[in-house]
């Protein structure tokens, strides 16, 4: 069982790319859930999203998990939120900032004995670049490839694709060069 | 003609879109509908496979639920194919007319995301609205996950449309925790599903204008009692169509449904009985708890919760082995002990093995239910088994911050 909890405000698509994660491992034949924890949110609210990733029908429906990834999708939250709650000792980070690590980590206590399991990349530079609006939520998902390997670059995209078919071409094309960038860049 | 809507083998599909697409599959005649969280998904989705030409049935905007049910009765007594979907505040509008739909035989499907009931105001998933709906007459079946949301609902045309049941159908599922939740979900193609639901047979159809009939009729003590007895003799013998509709589906796709689902009770000493998607929880506590502790625990739930499987109830709990059983009930009980208790405490008084009863509270207003929890709840009951008496207050709080709270003891003189 793979369990990733993301970190997002209402509004940044974790929701989305949540779903998006599990359609793409859905179709290699695992058993998946995305789902979120949200009601009377409004835009911009912290908020959490979650997957579970197994080759069993998973039929835990507890809300709370004990994550092997954290994704953290607005880079406000690595400071506010608790990112490091029911964490296990080799949960991997995966933080949107414009810091460096060093830089970022110095700067938040709770990563501090964890250096070696935080990654950091500018997915909010990323899809302002190729999106052309602050997106977060699929850039990550390519730098979660690079850190998980759970499957290539091309597999990946090539699946992200169909899951976005109901989008213009152009934004699909965005999508992808955005999930590339951030598999490339992720330190 | 509506068009056919390509769907993948495997889809990844929260439980209001399972619902969603199973309405759209069954070619309903007539959807009114207001839509109300969490199952404003279902409306909103049918309304765009109607918009987009999917369906080719009439979607009624209205200004209620109660215009909502209103709606539905109309049209079904008119003689067409209903369903709708509610939560809630929403259902809780609607009960009047719940019972309208019931007394005159009118097979509506209406897919229920059970959702708490203000105040305090709260959109999260308990089953208040469920047990708000336990003597209305319906027919009440309960999914515990998004496959079995679309599933049921698809089972659902064809208990109630059954021409020896002709009664309205609820599919409950769980607000969030299963409409919000996507899973893999595998749906059937359009036309497979549609002629597993089959055609629409009308009985008593108010527009057969060669054949007059009243609706809706009055009646006083002359014949109240003899009309709700047949319709409650009705929901009793609906018994052997729904295990009838359920062994069609499974021969159709080979997933299995029951009245009563046991999970693990072969030879379990203690177990739990739950409803809704806590159920699939507790199936895993009982699977750890079994492999870390050795503790045989086991799972029990009526699926169908109207009519109520006194009858396999009781099977499923005479188990030889079994001495103590708790009864987790998700709905404020209003100064009683919880409903689900009462009713399986009752089947049970009749067993031989005569397990000994407990009823947790918990779960109220979307309170997550941990695995743990359930671990908790079984260790409990093991306590009295090995004890030979409940060793705790016999309704008790699960969950709950501040100090514990619980009810009744235990006459030991």
């Amino acid at each position: 069982m793979v369990e990733i909890r993301w970190h997002s405000r209402a509004g940044q698509g974790a929701v989305t790319g949540a779903k998006g994660l599990g359609s793409v491992v859905a179709t290699t034949g695992k058993q998946v859930q995305a789902y979120a924890l949200y009601g009377s949110a409004k835009r911009g609210a912290a908020m959490n999203a979650y997957n579970r990733i197994d080759d069993e029908p998973i039929t835990n429906q507890e809300t709370k998990m004990f994550p092997d990834y954290v994704f953290v999708i607005d880079p406000a939250l690595a400071f506010t939120d608790d990112i490091t709650k029911n964490d296990k000792p080799d949960t991997q980070y995966i933080i949107t900032t414009h810091f460096s690590k060093d830089e970022l980590i110095a700067q938040i206590p709770a990563l501090q004995d964890k250096a070696d399991r935080v990654h950091v990349v500018d997915c909010m530079q990323i899809s302002l670049d190729t999106i052309g609006r602050a997106m977060p939520n699929t850039p990550i998902l390519g730098a979660f490839m690079k850190v998980s390997k759970m499957y290539d670059l091309d597999f990946f995209l090539e699946n992200m694709k169909k899951v976005l078919s109901k989008f213009p071409q152009k934004i699909i094309d965005a999508n992808m060069e955005a999930i590339t960038r951030a598999y490339n860049e992720v330190k | 003609m509506a068009k056919e809507f390509d769907l993948n083998e495997v889809e990844v599909w929260d439980g209001n879109y399972a619902a969603s697409q199973a309405l759209r599959q069954a070619q309903i005649d007539v959807v009114a509908a207001y839509p109300i969280t969490p199952s404003t998904p279902i409306v909103e989705g049918y309304g765009s496979y109607v918009a987009n030409g999917y369906v080719d049935g009439e979607f009624v905007m209205v200004e209620s639920e109660h215009g909502a049910m209103s709606g539905c009765v109309g049209a079904a007594a008119s003689g067409g194919r209903v369903a709708t979907a509610t939560s809630s505040q929403g259902f809780a509008l609607m009960v009047e007319v719940l019972y309208q739909a019931s007394g005159m035989r009118l097979p509506i499907v209406l897919t229920v995301v059970n959702r708490a009931l203000a105040s305090p105001l709260n959109v999260r998933g308990d089953h208040s609205d469920m047990y708000l709906g336990r003597d209305s007459g319906w027919i009440q079946i309960d999914a515990f996950n998004p496959q079995e949301a679309y599933d049921l609902t698809l089972c659902a045309f064809r208990m109630g449309e059954h021409l020896d049941v002709r009664l309205p159908v609820m599919v409950h599922q769980d607000g969030f925790t299963t409409s919000h939740k996507a899973q893999n979900v595998t749906p059937l193609k359009d036309e497979v599903a549609y002629a597993f639901v089959g055609d629409y047979v009308p009985v008593n159809d108010m527009l057969d204008f060669s054949r007059p009939v009243t609706h809706g009729a009055q009646t006083e003590e002359d014949w109240h009692y003899e009309h709700k007895a047949k319709q409650h003799k009705a929901l009793m013998d609906s018994r052997t169509v729904i295990d009838e509709v359920f062994a069609d589906f499974k021969a159709l796709t080979g997933r299995e449904y029951k009245r009563v689902e046991s999970y693990l009770m072969d030879d379990a000493e203690v177990a739990i009985v739950v409803l809704g998607s806590s159920v699939e929880t507790a199936v895993l506590a009982a699977k750890q708890l079994r492999e870390e502790e050795g503790i045989k625990a086991g799972v029990v739930s009526p699926r169908c919760f109207r009519p109520f499987p006194y009858d396999l109830v009781r099977d499923a709990l005479d188990i030889p082995t079994l001495k103590a059983v708790s009864c987790l009930d998700k709905s404020a009980p209003g100064g009683a002990m919880g409903a689900l208790f009462n009713e399986v405490s009752a089947a049970v008084y009749t067993t031989k093995a005569r397990p000994m009863m407990t009823n947790y509270i918990y779960g109220l207003g979307g309170r997550d239910f941990a695995v743990d929890e359930a671990k908790r709840i079984f260790k409990e009951q093991k306590a009295h088994a090995d004890a030979g008496h409940i060793t705790t207050d016999i309704q008790q709080f699960s969950g709950l911050r501040g100090p514990k709270l619980g009810f009744f003891q235990t006459r030991r003189d």
